[in-house]
């Protein structure tokens, strides 16, 4: 039996995960990082990318997240997102939507709005390819 | 008691009636919104919980660096204060706003039109947030990093947010926070730790804890913002419910007063009748 960790995974709209995992990869805004047990305490502001979390059965999840930070903490480990969806939730046909819509605002925007509109579709990139890669 | 006193009374009866009919259906939108409003706070709580304790553990555990959203300043204060969008719902607004101390130069970040209204000509920072009925968690992430930097350049050197905390379905209490600078309160472990911390940063401490802040007023904001319009909802609720209740009560009053001018017009024209009789 495989070593494992507590996680908790939040987002404004609730717990979404509460349990043990074995692993969780999670794209830092200095790239992707794995945390496995017994990591050292560590705190990392999160960029918009595809998580995966490995299960205390050896089940693979992976999740869309964008934005917040993850932190960990004697054993525990935090991740504190804005967004976070497992694959098995995300809307395809929306975030495909949500990337035209993305880009035609892009070709058009001003500073501002182009930041703005740039989020969006590297947000809705990662849905489509976590929500995709399921299937 | 003439006919047309029961004219009076009648109208009236009418027209409280019609109120009561307004009111009953405000307090029951009130009581459908309201019953969201609470699973929205209750499905946030666990975020607010872990964000703090997270916060918390980074600022305790650090020594070796002064961030700007640690240290204190001198400057002007800004204030977001939350209120309402409507009337109608008792002291809602009102003991809010009678708990403020505000200076004079001071910064208003209003959430909610009767905070804007109440504010008018103020220094209002901006009013793109005016209706509180309408915030999502991404306008509190927009506000969040706006304030963040706000806050970093100096335009204001303190940040308080005034909102109902929403403390059951019939108390609500007007509070006031102070979310920057963020309180540090050292343990001896961080202070033994002074010269190196034992969390590992990416990419630096201060970068970190920089990135982090615009996610801690954000959530701050966005509980602030669910709680006050829990609160706004009940309060609406409860000034309806006692509303509805006077209404009826004055209706029981004036039916009674009706039904004895009834009587009474009934009474004086049998004894004119009985008296005209009498003197043929």
């Amino acid at each position: 039996m495989a070593n494992t960790f507590h996680l908790q995974i939040v987002t404004p709209d609730g717990l979404l995960f509460d349990g043990n995992a074995q692993r969780i990869l999670v794209r830092t805004t200095e790239g992707d990082v794995g945390i496995l047990s017994g990591h050292s305490d560590y705190v990392s502001p999160v960029a918009t990318g595809m998580t995966r979390v490995t299960m205390d059965d050896g089940e693979v999840k992976t999740a869309a997240c964008s934005g917040g930070f993850i932190s960990v903490k004697k054993g525990i480990t935090r991740l504190v997102a804005n967004t976070f969806e497992w694959a098995e939730d995300i809307d395809v046909e929306r975030a495909k939507r949500a990337q035209t819509r993305a880009e035609e605002k892009l070709k058009e925007a001003s500073d501002y709005a182009e930041r703005a509109a740039e989020i969006k579709l590297k947000r809705a990139i990662t849905r489509i390819r976590v929500g995709e890669g399921t299937k | 008691m003439s006919a047309s006193s029961m004219k009076t009374i009648k109208n009236r009866i009418k027209s409280i009636k019609g109120t009561m009919q307004i009111t009953k259906a405000m307090e029951l939108v009130a009581t459908s919104k309201m019953r969201k409003a609470t699973e929205r706070i209750a499905s946030s709580k666990p975020y607010f919980k872990i964000l703090n304790e997270t916060l918390e553990d980074i600022a305790k555990d650090n020594k070796d660096f002064s961030s700007v959203f640690t240290r204190k300043r001198e400057g002007k204060t800004c204030h977001i204060i939350i209120a309402g969008d409507r009337g109608l719902a008792g002291g809602y607004n009102h003991n809010l706003f009678k708990s403020l101390r505000i200076e004079e130069d001071d910064i208003i970040l209003p959430i909610g039109r009767k905070v804007v209204e109440y504010f008018d000509g103020a220094n209002i920072y901006t009013d793109d947030y005016a209706k509180a009925g309408d915030i999502k968690i991404s306008d509190c992430h927009a506000m969040g990093n706006l304030l963040a930097k706000a806050y970093e350049k100096g335009e204001f050197t303190r940040l308080t947010i005034s909102y109902t905390s929403f403390v059951n379905v019939l108390v609500q209490e007007p509070k006031t926070e102070e979310m920057l600078p963020i309180r540090v309160e050292h343990t001896e472990e961080g202070m033994r730790n002074m010269n190196y911390s034992l969390i590992i940063y990416e990419p630096t401490a201060e970068s970190a804890f920089g990135e982090i802040v615009p996610y801690y007023l954000s959530g701050m904001i966005y509980g602030a913002v669910s709680e006050s319009v829990a609160s706004e909802l009940s309060a609406r609720r409860n000034a309806m419910e006692s509303a509805t209740d006077n209404a009826s009560e004055m209706i029981d009053k004036l039916s009674l007063e009706y039904n004895r001018a009834r009587q009474a017009s009934i009474t004086q024209e049998l004894t004119e009748i009985i008296a005209g009789a009498e003197n043929l």
